[in-house]
């Protein structure tokens, strides 16, 4: 069986990321297994621009975004295999993974960082009536034929979701001539960020429906229309509404969903919410040595904040490798009124912390206070607060340290 | 007379909205943007709308590469620019940052290669 110090699952942003910060922390063997036949992950179809403010101070596109880490990890020498798929972790930290030179590989690993991303939630998932004809497609795939094969998938195109891709897929399309002739919101608000509706809807006058779905898709072999209904605040379509709208294409934009089937069957706990693992600020799971980072562990807005994730569980992961421990605390962590999840979940070291989270609905004019029992730890001001758009607490080493064992919320207040 | 526009300015993820106060094309004032970029997209958006145009390019084998204008280009022309990059085939040896149209329908902005080719 060959050993590795530390294996990555996934060469996307995260993987590269936290391979990088490992490696600079003292980690030398290291191997990153991808699944794809590039280091990039899904950085390589994401060919619009905005990614890199952040990190390198000026606007790049996915491809470039994912040279800077490529380049790093070649630079550094940082052992890698593409066209590697891996088919289990236990819990003791063997991986099995499998490629057409090497065969089937056994690995056992001191260390695994989890960053395997997430995959769009598929039609079956969606319930829609109707035959299954050819013309459906999720956004992604849609951007992959696009962007990656240079095929375009359909002329007329009807969105359902206004997730960030389908707002990008709707203006790819519309600059490669197809006619995007609507984009239908199930929620009242949208799922994306505030400039994609602006530019890739608003620059090309393609309608916004908000609190619309598809109740139908009509067409045998392939797509020839669907049937669109606004829906009341149960969500449920009215059927006063419905109208036909003629296209050939159909595109699924409707949310993300973190890829874990490694991680549960390594025995890892999940969060019912996220979807992905439960972790403590240093993005360790409940597998002491196992961590996890980037769209694997809860979907991001910005590959930035992948990239600041990914090199916390790789230090992180150099930490454990070289038996580094910091002062022991024991500290959930619970969301409360307005906020869905937090990430990390747990606390176990009394060092400065920031916690991400997501609200569960559009709210304004409210304050993020953070409470221990009933005292007020923080609590900052936010004009609008959207389920789209992550959120961000600091945590003070110090207070962390007073507090050692017990559980603080983080919840929206008047 | 004074008109007021609102707009989500687009420069970065943080979508900051914008109220613009402008006469003809002249803009009197910008108020709700957190950077200066704001304030200059306001006052581009009011007078001469550009975007940066993201797209791929046909090379002689058939693959494609990603592109991107290394300049925003007004927002009019983004079909034209369309057009031209679609009519093109580049060299398969092309790598990241290489200019596949030099000063794109006189606009000033190169297309160049985004894509990283190992």
């Amino acid at each position: 069986m060959l050993k590795v110090s530390l294996v990555i699952v996934g060469g996307g942003p995260a993987g590269m990321s936290a391979a990088v910060a490992a490696y600079k922390a003292g980690v030398k063997d290291i191997l990153i297994l991808e699944r794809e036949a590039h280091l990039g992950g899904i950085l390589r179809q994401c060919i619009h621009n905005g990614f890199g403010l952040h990190k390198f101070g000026e606007e790049l596109t996915g491809p470039e975004y994912a040279a800077r880490y490529a380049e790093q990890v070649k630079e550094l020498g940082i052992p890698y295999k593409v066209g590697t798929m891996v088919t289990k972790i236990t819990p003791d930290k063997e991986i099995t993974a499998i490629n057409s030179t090497d065969g089937i590989m056994h690995i056992k690993a001191d260390a695994i960082i989890l960053a395997m991303g997430c995959r769009e939630r598929p039609k079956g998932a969606l319930n829609i009536a109707g035959s299954r004809p050819s013309g459906i497609y999720t956004a992604g795939t849609a951007q992959k034929y696009v962007n990656i094969k240079g095929y375009m998938p359909g002329k007329e195109v009807v969105i359902l979701g206004s997730g960030d891709i389908g707002l990008i897929m709707a203006r790819r399309m519309t600059l490669e001539g197809a006619k995007v002739k609507a984009v239908c919101e199930l929620m009242p608000y949208s799922g994306g960020l505030a400039r994609n509706i602006e530019q890739c809807l608003n620059d090309f006058g393609i309608p916004l429906l908000l609190s619309h779905t598809v109740v139908q898709i009509h067409g045998k072999d392939r797509v020839t229309g669907v049937t669109i209904a606004k829906v009341d605040e149960q969500r449920r379509p009215i059927k006063e509404t419905e109208q036909y709208i003629a296209c050939d294409t159909l595109l699924l934009s409707c949310g993300l969903l973190p890829e874990n089937e490694l991680t549960k069957g390594a025995g890892i706990d999940i969060d019912r919410i996220t979807g992905g693992a439960v972790t403590d600020q240093n993005r360790q799971t409940s597998v002491p040595g196992v961590f996890a980072c980037g769209n694997v562990l809860h979907v991001h807005d910005l590959v930035d904040y992948v990239s600041d994730e990914a090199e916390i569980a790789g230090c992180a992961a150099a930490d454990y490798i070289a038996g580094i421990e910091s002062e022991r605390v024991d500290i959930s962590v619970r969301p409360v009124n307005g906020v869905r999840y937090t990430v990390p979940q747990r606390i176990t070291s009394a060092q400065d912390t920031v916690v991400y989270f997501r609200v569960s609905d559009v709210f304004r004019d409210k304050k993020i206070v953070v409470r221990c029992a009933e005292n007020v730890i923080s609590s900052k001001k936010k004009i609008k607060l959207a389920p789209g758009e992550m959120e961000t607490v600091k945590l003070d080493a110090k207070v962390l340290a007073g507090i050692g064992t017990g559980e603080i919320s983080i919840g929206l207040e008047d | 007379m004074a008109n007021i526009r609102e707009m989500t300015c687009i420069i970065c993820p943080r979508g900051c909205q914008l109220t613009v106060e402008y006469e003809g094309k002249n803009v009197l004032s910008v108020k709700g943007n957190a950077c200066k970029r704001g304030n200059d997209y306001a006052v581009a958006e009011c007078t001469c709308p550009t975007r940066t145009l993201t797209t791929t390019v046909m090379t002689e084998s058939g693959e494609v590469v990603a592109v991107k204008s290394n300049k925003a280009i007004p927002k009019e022309l983004l079909f034209d620019a369309m057009k031209q990059i679609n009519a093109l085939r580049v060299s398969d040896s092309v790598r990241q940052g290489d200019v596949v149209v030099a000063n794109i329908l006189d606009t000033g902005a190169d297309i160049i290669v985004t894509s990283y080719i190992e």
